[in-house]
């Protein structure tokens, strides 16, 4: 379904990626983890599109369409949601506007009909409930005054109301208390389908508990250095990173 | 070069105004104080005439366009139609408001209704106060102003002969906002000068809207001049709505004169004009007083809106609260100028100016300057312009859910004016500027 081909992309004059290659199949949940500056929000960002970054080299497809060759927002429509880590504030456009042209701008890709006023709220409050919402966050501006917990219960909820194919959630889990990321993880993993792939990028193994991943990769200096199953992610949590530096200098 | 020539008619007209205050003597029934004022002022505006971008305060606002010109009164009322439409225009649906209308700068009492008044408030046309009870016009025509500030504040005082005049005596509550209506359409260009007086007493509480709007298309200079008392402990709130017709020009003074605690909350929207400038001068002459001047301009085509703005701290304990946003697209021109004073007296000040604005083309230019004069050791004052295009990183996150580019611009836009709309807290009113902005600023 996702198919990443050697990607290589830079920052300014800096390379980030140096080839990564990462297959991820329907209904799998791909955990990558790796210290600060391997990567990881590079990986996810160059996923959604961001401008910042420049692709230098290499692929990636989604059901065998390009996606480097797409807008960020032909990219959503095709399928790709991004949970932000650092949500992005919107004073004056309230949540309820912002849901509904973004979920009918990727019902329309889709070749489905625009939702009415009634049956937009009919699914958002179904939604809702599952990230145990407040109903009055509707009518307030998109993550205004909101506290780190809510900004991130706000990211799995707009991907609860859209649906994603493709599912990148970069450190859904940074700042949050047991009690958010509880109920966060929860909202992810009601989300899990046969159809849909995730990606959870995480430096802690911390929010893996909750979201048990099939898969666990190593970032490092741009390349993944090591795979594993999910229990890569206790090993890395007990060792730290610093052993597989050293292995992958070993290996060099 | 240009000036020259500006200056030569414009000394014309100037004399041509004059002329008129001399000839207006004769037959006028005015009180001597208001006549030997008007004299005054004419006199004033014959030797000082009227500013150029050679005046450090219209340096980026050359109004040699209006002061080229002599604007003679309307003579011919406008046509039915005409009238009725621009009355519908005017009409807030839902607000349930005293209103007084004028057109072409003179009071209209069939379109006008404010029969209901609650006990303890007085509100009527100047022209007619002036012969009714002048003693009650005299200590407010000038009250917060020195006649002579500038040109046109000289042109109005020697020519202003109806506006609104608003008295809410102390304690008084005056549930129904008051809504003074300006309506303007001639068959040829025409100028209305208009001295609105507003005396709110001591721990009164109102709320005033002022509305501007004129014919599409029509050339007219309006020369509009609010005066505010607000005792000590009065609470206002004041909008003012300007949506004059493009080819206008519109200057305007708003002058206050604040008591001790005294809270005024206002909104300014220049949503028309083709040469607007708006002066907002306030005196805070009381402890504990809270002054809020909002202002959002939206200017297009060959347009230009200035705003200059002047806060002036005289004691201690006092707040104010300063956002202006301006969106600006084709070759618009736009001028912010916020001056601060607080003197040695006003400690414990809390001043704080923004102007953010939005440059949507090449062509369009802002000049913002904050003016911040300080004479008092222990205080809070700070000041920020914003210039620039629409945040990236908003627009990313908009698009990462599937909002295409234009679609995001719009949304993005919108929600940056409509910050100032939100704040305005008669709900009839908010609603139906929200309603005008999504018709300038669509976003679906």
């Amino acid at each position: 379904m996702l198919q990443i081909t050697n990607l290589q992309a830079r920052v300014d004059d800096k390379p980030i990626l140096k080839g990564i290659n990462l297959t991820v199949k329907p209904g799998e949940v791909h955990a990558i983890m790796g210290p600060n500056g391997s990567g990881k929000s590079t990986l996810a960002q160059v996923l959604a599109g961001k401008a910042d970054y420049e692709v230098t080299g290499g692929s990636v497809t989604l059901d065998g369409h390009d996606l480097l060759d797409l807008d960020p927002e032909e990219r959503a429509r095709e399928g790709v949601f991004l949970a932000f880590q650092y949500p992005v504030e919107i004073p004056g456009v309230s949540n309820s506007y912002f849901l509904k042209a973004a979920l009918n701008a990727v019902r329309k890709q889709r070749g489905l009909p625009e939702l009415d006023a009634i049956e937009f709220m009919k699914l958002v409050k179904a939604k809702m409930k599952l990230l145990e919402m407040d109903p009055a966050f509707l009518s307030r501006s998109v993550n205004q005054g909101f506290s780190g917990g809510e900004k991130k219960r706000n990211e799995i909820f707009q991907m609860a109301v859209l649906e994603p194919r493709l599912a990148v959630l970069d450190e859904t889990d940074s700042g949050l208390d047991i009690d958010a990321l509880k109920i966060v993880s929860s909202g992810v993993n009601a989300l899990r389908s046969p159809e849909r792939a995730t990606i959870v990028v995480t430096h802690y193994q911390r929010l893996l508990n909750y979201i048990v991943p099939d898969f666990v990769h190593v970032l490092s200096d741009g390349r993944i250095i090591k795979s594993g199953g999910k229990e890569l992610a206790l090993e890395l949590e007990a060792k730290g990173y610093g052993w597989l530096d050293q292995e992958a200098v070993a290996r060099a | 070069m240009s000036i020259t020539a500006t200056q030569t008619t414009s000394s014309d007209a100037r004399e041509a105004y004059a002329a008129r205050v001399e000839a207006a003597r004769g037959r006028s029934t005015e009180p001597a104080w208001l006549t030997s004022r008007r004299a005054a002022a004419a006199a004033r505006l014959v030797t000082e005439g009227f500013p150029t971008t050679r005046d450090e305060e219209f340096r980026f606002t050359n109004v040699a366009p209006i002061a080229s010109k002599v604007f003679p009164a309307a003579d011919v009322p406008p046509g039915r139609a005409s009238l009725e439409a621009l009355r519908a225009q005017a009409t807030v649906p839902g607000l349930d408001a005293h209103e007084l209308v004028f057109v072409n700068g003179r009071f209209a009492p069939e379109l006008s209704s404010a029969d209901r008044l609650p006990a303890g408030v007085r509100l009527t046309n100047l022209a007619s106060t002036l012969g009714a009870d002048p003693a009650l016009v005299e200590p407010l025509f000038g009250r917060a102003i020195k006649f002579d500030m500038q040109g046109f504040t000289a042109l109005n005082t020697a020519l202003a002969s109806d506006g609104a005049v608003l008295v809410v005596d102390p304690d008084v509550v005056v549930d129904q906002p008051i809504h003074f209506v300006f309506l303007s359409s001639a068959p040829a260009p025409f100028g209305a000068h208009v001295r609105n007086l507003l005396k709110i007493g001591r721990h009164a509480q109102v709320r005033i809207v002022e509305s501007y709007l004129g014919e599409a298309g029509q050339e007219y200079f309006t020369n509009a001049i609010t005066e505010v008392e607000g005792g000590d402990g009065s609470q206002v709130e004041y909008c003012r709505v300007q949506r004059e017709s493009m080819s206008a020009y519109h200057v305007s003074g708003t002058h206050l004169h604040l008591g001790r605690s005294a809270v005024f909350a206002s909104e300014s929207l220049s949503l028309g004009g083709g040469i607007v400038r708006n002066d907002v001068n306030a005196v805070l002459d009381g402890e504990g007083i809270h002054c809020t001047v909002n202002g959002l301009y939206l200017v297009d085509g060959d347009r230009l809106v200035d705003n200059h703005t002047t806060i002036d701290h005289a004691k201690p304990h006092c707040e104010s609260h300063e956002l202006y946003k301006g969106i600006l697209d084709d070759r618009g021109r736009g001028v912010f100028n916020g001056k601060i004073f607080v003197r040695q007296d006003a400690q414990k000040t809390d001043a704080k100016q923004t102007n953010q604005v939005m440059l949507l083309s090449d062509d369009a230019t802002i000049d913002t300057k904050p003016q911040l004069e300080i004479f008092a050791d222990d205080v809070k004052c700070t000041h920020g312009a914003t210039i620039g295009q629409l945040d990236e990183t908003q627009m990313f996150y908009l698009k990462s859910r599937g909002i295409g580019d234009a679609h995001a611009r719009a949304i993005l836009l919108h929600a940056f004016a409509a910050d100032i709309v939100e704040r305005i807290e008669v709900p009839a009113l908010r609603e139906h500027l929200e309603n005008l902005l999504l018709e300038r600023l669509p976003i679906d």
